[in-house]
């Protein structure tokens, strides 16, 4: 696509405006005529990844990040925070040298509306951003209407720590808090939600904590499910280290059909109403059933699932042309919503993006998750899976990807964890 | 246990098919390596344990790859992946690897 002089003069007088730089990240487009605008909402493993991938693919890009943190805490990795291992720092990152050093505008206010035809964003601070491209990478926004006596003003003191930062931190601080002999109950969400592994892999992490500091506390999660992600490995990982299918197992898991389910939430008392009994915790952990970020809803970009359907050759959302929904907010099955998966996709999607601006048919693209947990610090778990463009869709490579072997090599596998974590921070913040 | 059988063939044609349709647009590699990335950091230039892939040979990449894709080298997660990806698309995701300085 050739831009047109006005619209390129418009597109630099927005960067210009929202960065309070004349050029903003245009300052390499002197070699050729920018090839557009394109305006990111959500600076997460998605947006962040997808931004930097399109100025490396090409630079004469204009590239806006809305975001309204400046500083972004991840959540993959939380759960080593909530468990010990690493402290807040190591799973937050700021945005303002990235954004120097590949040219980015990053514009740290929250997007309210996304005009489809006049193709500009609106923030809540009131800037108007025009885009030839918008990549929506919003992330999941909570269903409160799904367990009652549980909302946002609740999980101030009941947190939900599925959106990391302050979260996080507040769970870590109740499970140091807790006298030994405390009971940590989690409530599990329903399918499809972000991290399928990261409610086990947290009472794993809060399991090995407890074992170490405070012995004789149980941790309990209760499911709105019957089965899980890698659930063989993380219950043989269980009965390994923390007891598990014994009478003085740390961890108890309670699947759905077992009454599992939380119904509602009685807050002053952290207790969990479930269908047929209720369950007093010591620190309640409530992670609800979960859609599509706030704006990807507000854009009218999802359908009843309240997920995103998209063309998954260039992202670009099914419902609005020129706009692409990338991460969690997504309908990516049979990838699932992870950090790598967020990670994967905006890089398949910054390429389709740069091959549109430039008048070029998008490249057939190719997608990889791979997903560690971790049941002890040297107990690491894995699921991968490869996936091609077939029949018009996602679809996974048979006889590629699957878990972790029963006799896989755990304690490398724990390694890699932490390895896989530099290194995805490396691709998207680096 | 005729028709599994077919139906399982159709799809593992249909995979097939579908990689030769990758391998045909990304004779250079980079679509793939792009994936690779998130665990071997950007360009391939590991920052943890996980080996680095930039500027490796790339016979010494594409043989590796192979090995772990035949299962004749135990690693963890890469004989998993590698089962992913033809030879020919090995063999390209090396080349690219090996060419960045």
């Amino acid at each position: 696509m050739t831009m047109n002089r006005r619209r390129f003069i418009q597109a630099l007088g927005a960067a210009g405006a929202l960065s309070g730089l004349s050029l903003g990240g245009c300052s390499t487009a002197g070699s050729k005529p920018s090839a557009g605008q394109v305006v990111v909402i959500g600076g997460g493993a998605g947006g962040a990844t997808c931004a930097k991938y399109i100025r490396y693919l090409d630079s004469s890009i204009n590239v806006t990040v809305v975001e309204p943190k400046t500083k972004f805490a991840t959540c993959f990795m939380s759960n080593w925070v909530i468990g010990g291992l690493r402290d807040q720092d190591w799973i937050t990152h700021g945005y303002a040298d990235w954004s120097n050093k590949h040219g980015i505008n990053m514009v740290h206010d929250t997007a309210v509306s996304i005009d489809p035809v006049a193709k500009v964003v609106k923030t809540r601070g009131g800037q108007s951003i025009k885009y030839d491209r918008c990549v929506v990478s919003p992330g999941v926004d909570f269903r409160y209407d799904t367990i009652d006596g549980y909302d946002a003003t609740v999980a101030e003191t009941v947190p939900h720590a599925w959106h990391a930062g302050p979260q996080t931190a507040l769970l870590r601080k109740q499970l140091e808090a807790m006298p030994d002999g405390g009971v940590f109950v989690i409530a599990a969400p329903p399918n499809p939600f972000r991290c399928p592994p990261g409610p086990y892999e947290r009472a794993s992490l809060v399991a090995n904590y407890f074992k170490n500091h405070k012995p004789k506390s149980k941790i309990l999660i209760l499911d709105a499910k019957d089965a899980f992600s890698k659930q063989g490995l993380f219950v043989a990982g269980w009965t390994e280290h923390y007891g598990y299918g014994t009478g003085n197992s740390m961890i108890e898991w309670r699947s759905k059909a077992n009454d599992g389910m939380a119904r509602a939430i009685k807050a002053g008392s952290r207790t969990v109403v479930t269908e047929f009994g209720e369950v007093k915790a010591d620190v309640l952990n409530v992670v609800p059933a979960q859609k599509a970020g706030h704006i990807a809803a507000v854009a009218g970009l999802t359908d009843a699932s309240g997920w995103c359907p998209v063309d998954h050759l260039t992202w670009e959302s099914k419902v609005h042309k020129g706009i692409h929904v990338i991460g969690d907010a997504a309908i990516q099955a049979p990838i699932p919503k992870s950090g790598y998966a967020a990670n994967s996709e905006a890089k398949v999607c910054a390429a389709a993006i740069v091959a549109l601006l430039n008048g070029r048919t998008p490249d057939v693209p190719s997608w990889v998750n791979t997903c560690y947990s971790l049941v002890t610090p040297t107990h690491g778990i894995s699921v991968a899976g490869v996936y091609t463009y077939t029949d018009g869709k996602v679809a996974e490579v048979k006889g590629a990807g699957g878990l972790t072997p029963k006799d896989g090599h755990f304690s490398l596998e724990a390694t890699y964890a932490e390895s896989w974590y530099k290194n995805i921070i490396d691709d998207m913040f680096g | 246990m005729t028709t599994c059988k077919l139906l399982f063939a159709a799809i593992a044609i249909a995979g097939l098919a579908a990689s030769q349709t990758v391998s045909a647009a990304d004779a250079g590699g980079k679509i793939i390596a792009a994936q690779c990335n998130g665990c071997h950091g950007f360009e391939g230039a590991s920052k943890g344990a996980v080996p680095a892939l930039k500027g490796k040979p790339a016979i010494y990449l594409s043989e590796s790859m192979k090995e772990f894709k035949s299962d004749k080298r135990k690693g963890t997660i890469m004989n998993r992946i590698a089962k992913g990806y033809s030879d020919n698309e090995l063999d390209n995701v090396a080349k690219y690897y090996s060419g960045l300085k």
